[in-house]
């Protein structure tokens, strides 16, 4: 511990800098961490547009990350709008408003439960998949021998995600959303006896392009944060110095879900006080 | 002046406190296939990956004709890896895509060329490396030789202009081990490419490489022909490769070479002492690359295997034979005079039997041409001389011939 003598007493200096100069460290080296990341996804983004397009592998990585999700997306949809009917008929009841269930299951659903969760629901099915596939690849050496062939491993192996990423998360949304409502309508009107022409149509008068523009760009920004964080942690494996080889691929694949989880509802929370 | 094609000028390189080249200097030449040595965990790998860009040295410079690799714009850069193939130690075969799409990847991805000419290209290469019917499988459901070759296929695919080897041979059978080291031989000698190996075959190797340069603690300890390195006075580089080279030729089963070499001095040393006589045949496989062409260089190491094991079966047991490079094979004859080597090399050319040597590959159109030389050896003439005169004869000699 530093100790510095100065007027005949002793300052022990340690507790103010050591805190200090950690907690410096760690905002150096997140902000580092950071730049990476951003540097990552727009070398990834714009070789997404480098000739020629590789539409083939952006079909193959829609068909993952979109079309296999989808039963995933209809199941959770369908209970989350039910449950949202159900909590929401016994609040709304209480002011003898049941009838504004439509809106309120809509609203909160296209809003903010519907890219949400999709995001969430794709990070468990597909970013998880990502990570581990990619963190496999650099273990094994392929990303190094993409290199050694003068493929770029980010055109190769990034930017189909991405770009697959782009186009599913926003029909993932939508078909949530209204899977979502369908479910709103199962629970408040057949189960619970609202009545069924004033639940659409409180649906119909209450959702606002803005509000589907809104939930649009949440949903695209997820898609970004997702697949580049997903696509980061596997491309870097290799750097980790906790683990190397298959610990290192669990620890990065498991880093990749918590990180891109927690930022998903992070990013939610801004974007949504600047849409608002 | 003329550069070099590539030259490491006091390349250092650590991971963190571990030392892994220390100012190491090296140059390899246009066209040659060059073989680094030493021991495992040495860092050849190391140096392999600084030549094709995947490290980068700590300090020191690499050269390209000259130019510094450091210095190059990132257009040059890319220009000069594309004339660049590197195989892998683990083969680094994607493991997600078939065989087929393994191979062509480098010219689906690199090249605007159609479809039929990938295919054209990819089956030529799957055929001339002993890999048919396998497009459809999957890197993890083949055994490791075929591993390693679909490798050595999507390394040759490209036909660069630098290849670099990461351990071809290692975990192969010695047939395929051997049939690999022709290949390598053949297709330098075909493209002209430069050739830089790391291997751990010796004496194998030394049958195909032009200079062999041994890496010991982080240094470039010796550079220098296959003859240079075995007669070199330096300790290190002499123990290593004692302690590498097997006691039988590990394709024939044969001695190897410095054996067999010892063994002619002990011969001329009974010659100089009790007046016995010795001959000496070399035995020449003339068209082994017509066979590894036209069959697959599996076939043509393994005609040679079986024309050796038929040689030694016709021998008596006094004889020693040993190998002498790529395809050739001399045989020392005890007790044996000139005319008497020449009654020998008769009998064998009338004995051995072509169904033996192909095996089970026997097919239409394809022979096995072996010219054949002998001399007896005199008191004073040196090994070299020997060789030479009986080689001088092989290609007068019509009545000896095999087949």
């Amino acid at each position: 511990m530093e100790k510095e003598k100065g007027m005949g007493m002793t300052v022990n200096l340690g507790i103010v800098k050591i805190p200090l100069m950690t907690l410096g460290r760690l905002t150096v080296s997140m902000i580092q961490e950071m730049g990476r990341i951003a540097i990552f996804f727009f070398k990834g983004f714009f070789l997404i547009f480098s000739f020629p397009l590789q539409i083939s592998k952006i079909i193959q990585q829609v068909y993952f990350i979109g079309m296999k999700s989808v039963l995933v997306i209809c199941l959770t949809g369908a209970f989350t709008g039910m449950v949202l009917g159900l909590q929401g008929y016994y609040t709304l009841v209480k002011f003898g408003s049941e009838g504004l269930l439509g809106a309120a299951v809509a609203l909160s659903l296209i809003r903010e439960l519907g890219p949400v969760l999709t995001a969430i629901m794709v990070i468990g099915r597909a970013g998880s998949a990502m990570a581990a596939e990619i963190g496999i690849m650099r273990i094994s050496e392929q990303i190094d021998a993409l290199e050694t062939m003068d493929i770029s491993p980010i055109r190769f192996l990034v930017s189909p995600r991405i770009a697959a990423s782009l186009i599913s998360f926003p029909l993932l949304t939508a078909l949530f959303d209204v899977v979502g409502i369908i479910g709103g309508y199962i629970s408040g009107s057949v189960l619970l006896g609202i009545n069924k022409a004033i639940y659409f149509s409180r649906v119909e008068s209450s959702v606002l392009m803005d509000d589907i523009i809104g939930g649009g760009i949440k949903s695209l920004v997820f898609a970004i944060v997702v697949s580049t964080i997903c696509c980061f942690q596997g491309y870097y494996t290799h750097t980790r110095a906790e683990g190397f080889g298959a610990k290192g691929v669990s620890l990065s694949t498991t880093s990749a879900v918590v990180t891109s989880c927690v930022m998903v509802l992070v990013v939610d929370y801004v974007l949504t006080s600047f849409l608002l | 002046m003329t550069h070099p094609l590539i030259q490491f000028k006091h390349v250092s390189k650590k991971f963190g406190g571990n030392v892994v080249l220390e100012d190491a200097n090296l140059d390899i030449n246009q066209g040659e296939i060059i073989t680094i040595i030493g021991k495992s965990g040495v860092g050849k790998s190391v140096l392999l990956k600084h030549i094709i860009g995947l490290m980068e040295p700590d300090s020191g410079q690499i050269l390209f004709q000259g130019q510094p690799l450091s210095k190059m714009k990132k257009k040059e850069r890319k220009a000069l890896k594309r004339r660049f193939s590197y195989m892998f130690q683990n083969m680094a075969l994607f493991d997600s895509m078939t065989v087929f799409d393994n191979i062509a990847l480098p010219l689906k991805e690199r090249t605007s060329l159609a479809k039929e000419e990938i295919q054209r290209r990819v089956k030529e290469k799957m055929n001339q490396l002993d890999l048919e019917e396998i497009d459809d499988q999957y890197p993890s459901q083949l055994s490791g030789g075929m591993k390693k070759r679909v490798a050595l296929a999507r390394a040759l695919v490209t036909d660069p202009a630098i290849v670099l080897f990461d351990e071809p041979t290692t975990g192969l059978d010695p047939v395929r081990k051997n049939a690999v080291h022709s290949m390598i031989s053949d297709y330098q000698k075909r493209f002209g490419f430069t050739g830089v190996v790391v291997s751990h075959e010796i004496p194998d190797i030394f049958y195909i490489s032009q200079r062999i340069a041994m890496l010991h603690e982080g240094r470039i300890l010796f550079v220098g022909t296959p003859d240079e390195i075995r007669q070199t006075s330096d300790t290190i580089v002499r123990q290593f490769i004692r302690g590498l080279e097997v006691r039988h030729d590990t394709l024939t089963g044969i001695t190897p070479q410095p054996q067999g070499e010892k063994r002619f001095r002990e011969e001329l040393a009974r010659l100089q002492r009790h007046k016995i006589a010795f001959s000496l045949i070399i035995f020449k496989v003339k068209n082994l690359k017509e066979i590894n062409e036209k069959a697959g260089h599996v076939v043509g190491q393994t005609v040679l295997r079986n024309f050796t094991k038929e040689l030694r079966r016709h021998l008596r047991l006094t004889d020693t034979c040993y190998r002498f490079g790529m395809n050739k094979i001399i045989v020392v004859l005890t007790n044996t005079d000139f005319d008497q080597a020449r009654l020998a090399c008769a009998k064998l050319s009338r004995d051995m039997k072509l169904d033996e040597i192909f095996g089970p590959y026997r097919q239409e159109g394809l022979d096995c041409l072996v010219r054949v030389g002998f001399a007896e050896a005199q008191e004073d003439t040196p090994y070299e001389t020997v060789i030479a005169t009986a080689e001088s004869m092989e290609n007068t000699l019509d009545e000896f011939c095999f087949f």
